[in-house]
């Protein structure tokens, strides 16, 4: 195959690298006050990549995959999939941006040109079918990710947060690499193809280190327990609209390339990692569920609430089936839904002042004061209890029935007993917003995105959002069975 | 023979000299121990047989981190008249340092002429190398095989460069001192820039 294929193939990566260079240049000639402008124009190159790769990921010709750049890069439905998801969370997480720096004047080009490249890292990651290819994909992405946690350099606690990231996320990448040299020096080979090829169904002690450290490496990226300390500080001392940013897009690309790996070039030897992913996410969902009740600030509460949704998604990967990882990525799709939901109404509380609320006192009898807000608040909190008629409990719905389909039902029963420990802390969101005293909250003077971002994800979580269900269903299931294609 | 001796030297000095890294507590010792194991590392690379990399690693990061020891030295409280008090009691030291590295140049040019470490049988997928120089075969495969990811580096790269100035860059408003005009600095040419003075004997200019 020759280059133009390549490029073809690739395209979404090639288109938004290129849109990336082009915003720069704009970016520094045009200085601070293209801003909007740059914005917008990331948004379309973003909208661009993801029709793009709905193009591909409907194209039967690619389904199981087009190998391309020399066997380094992968285009098939689980990855187009993937990084449809992504486009879509970085596009919402990039129109709410401006209005929220804008009150410190601090709004910059460089915020989308930074939001563009990570997208491109993270459509790399997903893409990858070689270790090099996933290293570099994730290096892109984090490099991006740390400076947008302390992109509001003025403020101490977004220094912290992206210094924190930053010592944090080297580690990880460093034992990452400390697996995957461990995993090629056994095995001969960076290819997932050669991978699998050489560990056979059975793994020598060394390889086991390999996968181990690998799996360490990820669970640290998707922020998984044991590895999660790093999220609640993360998350506090960001700006919302970059907390908002890590929830939803990088999550998507690490958990997609965690199940990669795993099903893979570690899919012969299942019984090896299962025990590890079983676990992590037993210990998230206990973890999150726990941790998240005797927190006052919203974002670290919704930090704790992201590690107890990756414990549920993890089960989907710890049954390693086809069926669990169709419900992995529906349960995913969902979750990028709430979440950026649960950012925009937290960027969207304001007091008189202008200063940022982000504490339980300050939503105190919201429902009087702002009833819209306290109402979508509050059916966002519910889906992600998993409370029946919203979206949220769908999620959980087809991961527990993977996981009983694959005679894993004490994993399930666990996973159930714990997430009505779970539910305590969003209950607690009812009684704050509707039963106390209002507190002083301006919500006026929202720009539209917000607004328009907001309702959307309240109308997919909300009953209405069943419909799409049947959709969601095929397209899953499309894109885990190209997971579990081997050659 | 004398591989197999230089190996185990060259890794176990590697090993120590990280154990060392972490645990000195002034860290100009510790940059100097991480220098160290840079040094032991080149020598294991040239061992296999991989000389480009070996000169990679020291310059590139010796280089680079000799470099980064003059910030660190730079930005440091340290009392450099303390630092010296300690010369004539840490002499040996010193001394028995440079004969292990003098020590260990022989040994590895030996150990290199002797031929290439053969440590076990290789296995699994990976192709044999082909009969051509670390260089010959690096640039082959880097702008080939993998130009993909060899841009995508670029990239990275790129993204470092924005991330270093986004969070560092402070314009000054017009006006006050420190303030840049980019077009203004262009148009400066040499004759207003300059002025050509002619002063008598035993005066001045005025300025």
């Amino acid at each position: 195959m020759g280059y133009l294929n390549s490029f073809y193939l690739s395209g979404p990566e090639v288109e938004l690298s290129v849109a990336g260079l082009i915003l720069l240049i704009v970016a520094a000639f045009a200085g601070q006050k293209s801003a909007k402008t740059v914005t917008a124009l990331a948004v379309l190159a973003l909208l661009g990549a993801a029709a793009f790769t709905v193009n591909l990921f409907t194209n039967s010709a690619f389904e199981l995959g087009g190998d391309v750049w020399s066997g380094l890069y992968r285009m098939d439905a689980f990855g187009s999939f993937a990084k449809i998801l992504i486009y879509i969370a970085t596009i919402g997480c990039l129109i709410v941006a401006p209005k929220f720096f804008d009150a410190k004047g601090a709004y910059r080009p460089e915020y989308p040109v930074l939001m563009l490249f990570g997208a491109v890292g993270m459509g790399l990651m997903v893409s990858a079918i070689d270790l090099m290819t996933l290293y570099i994909g994730l290096e892109l992405s984090s490099l991006s990710s740390y400076v947008l946690a302390s992109y509001s350099r003025n403020d101490g606690r977004s220094a912290e947060a992206g210094l924190k990231y930053f010592v944090l996320g080297a580690l990880a990448s460093g034992i990452l690499l400390y697996g995957m040299s461990l995993v090629y020096g056994f095995t001969g080979s960076t290819s997932y193809l050669g991978i699998r090829a050489a560990l056979g169904d059975g793994l020598s002690t060394g390889a086991l280190f390999g996968v181990v450290f690998v799996l360490a490496g990820l669970a640290f990226k998707i922020a998984a327990v044991p590895f999660h300390m790093w999220t609640p500080d993360v998350y506090e001392g960001a700006p919302t609209p970059v907390t908002a940013f890590f929830a939803t897009a990088p999550k998507v690309a690490a958990v997609a390339i965690t199940m990669r790996i795993a099903l893979d070039p570690f899919g012969g030897n299942a019984a090896a990692w299962q025990q590890i992913i079983i676990f992590a996410a037993l210990a998230s969902i206990v973890v999150g569920a726990l941790g998240a009740i005797g927190q006052q600030n919203l974002k670290r509460l919704l930090a704790y609430s992201s590690i107890n949704n990756i414990g549920f998604i993890l089960i989907g990967l710890a049954v390693a089936t086809a069926a669990g990882a169709g419900a992995m990525l529906t349960y995913l799709a969902i979750y990028v839904v709430m979440s950026l939901g649960s950012f925009v109404a937290l960027m969207m509380l304001k007091d008189s002042g202008g200063n940022q609320l982000e504490t339980f006192g300050d939503i105190s009898g919201l429902s009087s004061t702002r009833p819209v807000l306290a109402w979508c608040l509050l059916a966002i909190m519910f889906s992600l209890a998993g409370i029946p008629p919203l979206l949220g409990f769908y999620g959980k719905f087809v991961i527990f029935q993977a996981a009983v389909e694959a005679d894993m039902v004490i994993l399930a029963a666990v996973g159930i007993a714990a997430s009505v420990i779970g539910a305590f802390y969003y209950i607690k969101f009812v009684k704050v917003m509707f039963f106390d005293e209002p507190a002083d909250v301006v919500v006026a003077d929202q720009s539209k995105a917000r607004w328009i971002v907001l309702a959307l994800s309240a109308l997919i979580i909300s009953p209405l959002g069943y419909l799409l269900t049947p959709g969601l269903d095929w397209v899953t299931e499309r894109a885990a069975s190209a997971l579990f294609f081997v050659v | 023979m004398i591989q197999t001796f230089a190996f185990y030297l060259f890794a176990l000095l590697v090993i120590a000299s990280g154990v060392f890294t972490i645990t000195a507590r002034n860290p100009v010792h510790s940059v100097l121990w991480l220098i160290m194991a840079f040094f032991n590392a080149a020598g294991l690379m040239v061992l296999v047989g991989a000389e480009f990399i070996a000169m990679l690693l020291v310059i590139v990061y010796v280089g680079a981190v000799a470099v980064l020891f003059l910030f660190v030295v730079m930005m440091l409280d340290i009392d450099f008249a303390e630092m010296r008090a300690g010369f004539i009691r840490n002499f040996p030291l010193g001394i028995a340092i440079a004969m292990v590295l003098l020590a260990e140049l022989v040994l590895g040019i030996g150990a290199y002429q002797a031929g290439a470490l053969e440590l076990g049988v290789p296995d699994g997928s990976a192709a044999p190398l082909a009969d051509a120089s670390n260089i010959t075969s690096i640039g082959a495969l880097l702008y080939s095989k993998y130009i993909f990811l060899f841009e995508t580096a670029g990239i990275i790269l790129l993204v470092a460069m924005i991330g270093a100035i986004v969070l560092t860059h402070r314009e000054s408003p017009e006006g006050a001192r420190g303030h840049q005009d980019i077009g203004k600095q262009n148009r400066r040419r040499p004759e207003e820039a300059t002025e050509m003075k002619n002063p008598e004997i035993g005066k001045g200019i005025e300025l």
